[in-house]
């Protein structure tokens, strides 16, 4: 009798794991997706930086400190969601949620800092309608911060299910997949730092 | 802002349908509307449908419900394109206009809007849902799979597919205009300058939802080939049709993200006011037309793949061979894929890259040809020495072969830069266009149909009509799209809604708009095929669920297959398994637990609140906007953390219904034997019956009952 209910866990267990399998996948490939939706931004950023339309360039406009704060925080934060992970691999469910926690706090320092920084253009009259340069600027880098948000939405959601589930196999994927859309969007972070702000000092328009 | 405003945005009473052409097209949406809903609420089938069909995930039923949404919008495209051609049938001439319109009888702005939704619909909404319906249904059977490794994720994207049908009808149903701007509205005329009406708003979303949509069923489609094979089916053992569709899949997901993208960055143009594609604070026109065109041009081979997959299909087994050269097949179609990802720009020659940029790109389409024609090459070989059937599905390859060649061909002049500054716009390229996307997709969705409508309905299609039908087609592309070679080459521009009567066309336009009729006539002859086929099914009912003596997996379940698939998935050893099964003799079945997914309804719902975030953003209506995205956070939040979304079918239940399933088609095998001497139905003898059957209604007042 046991030996035929170790066979049907054992076939359950490989269901689950096939499935795992294919939402790893799955995701990845949506990854690549949402990356080529970032390609176009960029691409359209590449083209436009220049057209600013008799208003202020990159160079004249950011603030490098600020940026650097920005990219020091989100790396910090994929950092802290990599040590969530290992915890929750390891089926520690109060450190997995204390470490996720960190990343959530991270997180939103990041988006405060960039919604600062784009209340401050618009404040100081450079809107997204002032140019093709600013609009480019401000569709890129707020597209990243969408994504950011809704990161921080789905954190909040798993983080609270967590709580009431503990680290089932389900919650496990689901913080799988989140940590991979994190990470995903540090290296895009990392690509916008690189061409938007360096790029303003490096190639002045 | 007013409280009408914060209400109801931009509506206003002017929108609602008061032109004789949108009141005609809402009565009539709302006639069918109470029909099926009288129908549904008389028969009791509310429940049934929605538990069903409407929140099914079974890629099969899914699949179903793409064909029928795709041929009722192929109407609503081809009522569009008569519509064209009776314009330039009657613009062209010195007869003045009827209806208010200056010539023809449509007014210029209606005219644009006509030809833009016909591209649109056709492209999107009937193309693209026959490859979708066509993949959902065949490829899990061929590759051995009970099920596609997302099946919530299908559901929705069929539903988003379905949203966006809706959006593009909605100037119909509730008001405003369609976009008047082309199928790819072209910046910087679609931007709100130029085209400040809701009509390109209502085109964004509409592609936009579906787009959506594709890019989910494409990511869908990947994983399930990849994952999802029976044990043993390496990638070089995989069907051709499978072959087709994961080239094709892999293409969607590689560009419909830049659809996306250039979507929304159009739609911010409009409504936020950004500058990215005006002509006005450093904006750029040209970015759009090659983003739209990087996604454009691939998405017509991300419906041609499909086909050649079709083809390949059909070619084996009608000449009872294997398909000669498989690999060069294969390689055949990863070429065309490749190369299709690198040409886009051959839709703007003339638009002021410079002679290097262009000849780059001419280089690259005309090499598009090569990979198409070692795909030619191995269907040929295939045929050589085959024991050739000529059955519907291969009369339409036969069509295709001579179509596709004729609009291959005239696309390597147009290939040719300097060549195309003079074919530019021309309605040359227009016959180019539909050569290609009528003998090549819309042929291989005709053949596919055929071909595996025994496996899907459990009947064969009635093969006198199914010929009938064939030749209309034939027949009428030609009469069609011959005279359009004609008049692009002597200059006629496209998209005009008359030619001055001193160029003497007129009779070439009348023989076009003939064309169109009888392509009509093919069209209606579709239906009464599969009219006369349900009525005349005992004759043709497919028992054996092989009716073709065919090679690959599908035919190995019966028709129509059970929800499942497969009672046990079979071991693949060989490309052509079936036909190997069928030599070495059938497996006896064995049954085995089966995982099946729960129906389930959340992909309506998130589809729904997309359709109105969409309609929100086209009337600027801001509550409804904020109201629908949080529905679809919630939505998919709620379903994305239930863990309860599979049940088990126990290897008994699964016993009993193969054992019911069996007893249904020993029934259906007698009362085939009864009917084996009946003559197959001709179209003479279809329109007797019907029209017996209707008198028979009126006379006994059956309607009463009803």
């Amino acid at each position: 009798m046991s030996e035929v209910v170790e066979a049907e866990l054992g076939h359950l267990e490989h269901h689950e794991e096939e499935a795992n399998d294919r939402t790893l996948f799955g995701f990845w490939v949506y990854l690549m997706t949402d990356l080529l939706m970032f390609s176009v931004l960029f691409a359209c950023y590449a083209v436009l930086h220049g057209n600013i339309n008799g208003g202020e360039s990159g160079r004249q406009l950011f603030e490098m400190p600020l940026a650097l704060a920005e990219t020091l925080i989100l790396l910090t934060s994929s950092f802290t969601c990599g040590i969530g992970m290992f915890m929750a691999r390891q089926g520690k469910k109060t450190q997995t949620l204390f470490w996720f926690a960190i990343t959530f706090i991270l997180g939103l320092a990041f988006l405060t800092f960039e919604v600062r920084e784009f209340a401050k253009f618009i404040g100081e009259g450079h809107s997204l309608h002032g140019s093709a340069f600013l609009s480019s600027f401000f569709v890129l880098v707020g597209t990243h911060g969408l994504h950011i948000t809704s990161g921080l939405l789905w954190m909040g959601t798993t983080m609270a299910y967590t709580v009431r589930r503990g680290l089932t196999t389900h919650i496990v994927r689901k913080l799988s997949l989140l940590s991979l859309f994190w990470h995903f969007l540090d290296i895009v972070w990392i690509f916008i730092f690189t061409i938007v702000y360096l790029g303003a000092v490096a190639w002045p328009s | 802002m007013s409280v009408k405003e914060l209400l109801i945005g931009k509506l206003n009473w002017e929108a609602l349908p008061h032109e004789w052409f949108t009141i005609g097209g809402t009565g009539f949406f709302f006639v069918i509307a109470i029909i099926i809903a009288v129908y549904l609420t008389r028969t009791k089938r509310w429940t049934w449908l929605w538990k069903e069909w409407l929140t099914s995930v079974d890629p099969k039923r899914i699949g179903i419900m793409y064909f029928i949404a795709g041929g009722l919008m192929l109407l609503r495209g081809g009522l569009d394109a008569i519509m064209i051609w009776l314009q330039q049938a009657l613009g062209s001439s010195n007869m003045h206009g009827v209806l208010g319109a200056q010539h023809g009888y449509l007014t210029s702005d209606h005219f644009q809007q006509i030809f833009t939704a016909h591209g649109n619909i056709m492209v999107f909404f009937v193309a693209m849902a026959f490859v979708f319906g066509l993949i959902n249904y065949i490829v899990p059977l061929q590759i051995g799979a009970r099920d596609l490794a997302f099946p919530f994720l299908n559901s929705l994207g069929f539903w988003l597919y379905i949203g966006g049908v809706v959006m593009v009808n909605m100037f119909f149903l509730f008001g405003g205009q369609y976009a008047a701007t082309g199928w790819l509205a072209i910046a910087p005329l679609s931007g709100r300058e130029f085209s400040p009406g809701v009509g390109v708003d209502y085109w964004i979303w509409s592609l936009q939802i579906s787009g959506i949509g594709s890019t989910i069923g494409a990511i869908n489609f990947i994983i399930t080939i990849l994952k999802m094979r029976a044990k043993g089916m390496k990638l070089s053992m995989m069907p051709l049709f499978t072959w087709g569709s994961l080239f094709s899949m892999l293409m969607a997901v590689t560009v419909f993200p830049l659809l996306t993208a250039t979507l929304f960055l159009m739609f911010f143009d409009r409504q936020l006011g950004t500058h990215f594609f005006t002509t006005t604070a450093g904006g750029d026109p040209m970015m759009y037309t090659n983003l739209i065109w990087m996604w454009g041009h691939p998405e017509v081979y991300i419906l041609m793949l499909p086909a050649f997959g079709v083809f390949s299909e059909v070619v084996s087994t009608f000449s009872r061979k294997r398909v000669s050269s498989y690999t060069s097949n294969v390689l055949g179609m990863a070429g065309v894929s490749a190369l299709a990802l690198s040409v886009w720009l051959h839709h703007f020659f003339t638009m002021g890259a410079s002679a290097d940029v262009n000849a780059f790109f001419g280089v690259m389409t005309m090499i598009i040809a090569i990979p198409t024609a070692v795909l030619f090459f191995t269907w040929i070989a295939t045929l050589k020495g085959g024991r050739i059937r000529f059955e519907t599905p291969m009369l339409w390859f036969l069509g295709f072969v001579a179509i596709f060649t004729i609009g291959g061909l005239s696309g390597l002049i147009l290939a040719i830069p300097p060549a195309d500054f003079q074919l530019h716009n021309s309605l040359f390229l227009v016959a180019h266009f539909h050569s290609n996307v009528i003998g090549g997709v819309l042929f291989g969705i005709f053949a596919g149909i055929n071909y595996w409508f025994p496996k899907i309905a459990g009947i064969k299609l009635n093969e006198r009509i199914g010929r009938q039908a064939f030749w209309c087609w034939i027949i009428g592309y030609c009469l069609s799209f011959i005279p359009m070679y004609v008049l692009g080459i002597m200059g006629a521009t496209r998209r005009l809604d008359h030619y001055d009567a001193s160029t003497g066309w007129q009779p070439l336009f009348i023989m076009m708009l003939i064309g169109g009729i009888v392509i009509a006539i093919g069209t209606a002859l579709q239906l009464a095929q599969i009219l006369a086929s349900v009525i005349q099914r005992k004759r043709l009912y497919d028992t054996t669920g092989d009716p073709w003596g065919g090679r690959t997996l599908e035919w190995s379940v019966p028709s129509a297959p059970q929800s499942y698939n497969f009672t046990t998935i079979p071991e693949v050893s060989s490309r052509d398994q079936f036909w190997k099964m069928k030599q070495e003799g059938l497996p006896e079945p064995a049954y085995e637990d089966i995982h099946i997914p729960h129906n389930t309804a959340a992909g309506i719902y998130i589809s729904l609140f997309a359709f109105l975030a969409g309609f929100g953003f086209v009337w600027d209506i801001i509550w409804l906007i904020v109201v629908s995205l949080v529905g679809i956070l919630v939505v998919f939040i709620r379903r994305a953390y239930n863990e309860n979304s599979e049940y088990t079918l126990t290897a008994a239940e699964v016993r009993s219904r193969e054992a019911t399933r069996k007893e249904k088609i020993a029934a259906q095998r007698k009362e085939a034997l009864a009917a084996a001497d009946e003559e197959e139905l001709s179209l003479w003898g279809l329109i007797k019956l019907v029209l017996a059957y209707g008198l028979d209604v009126v006379r006994k007042r059956k309607w009463r009952t009803w």
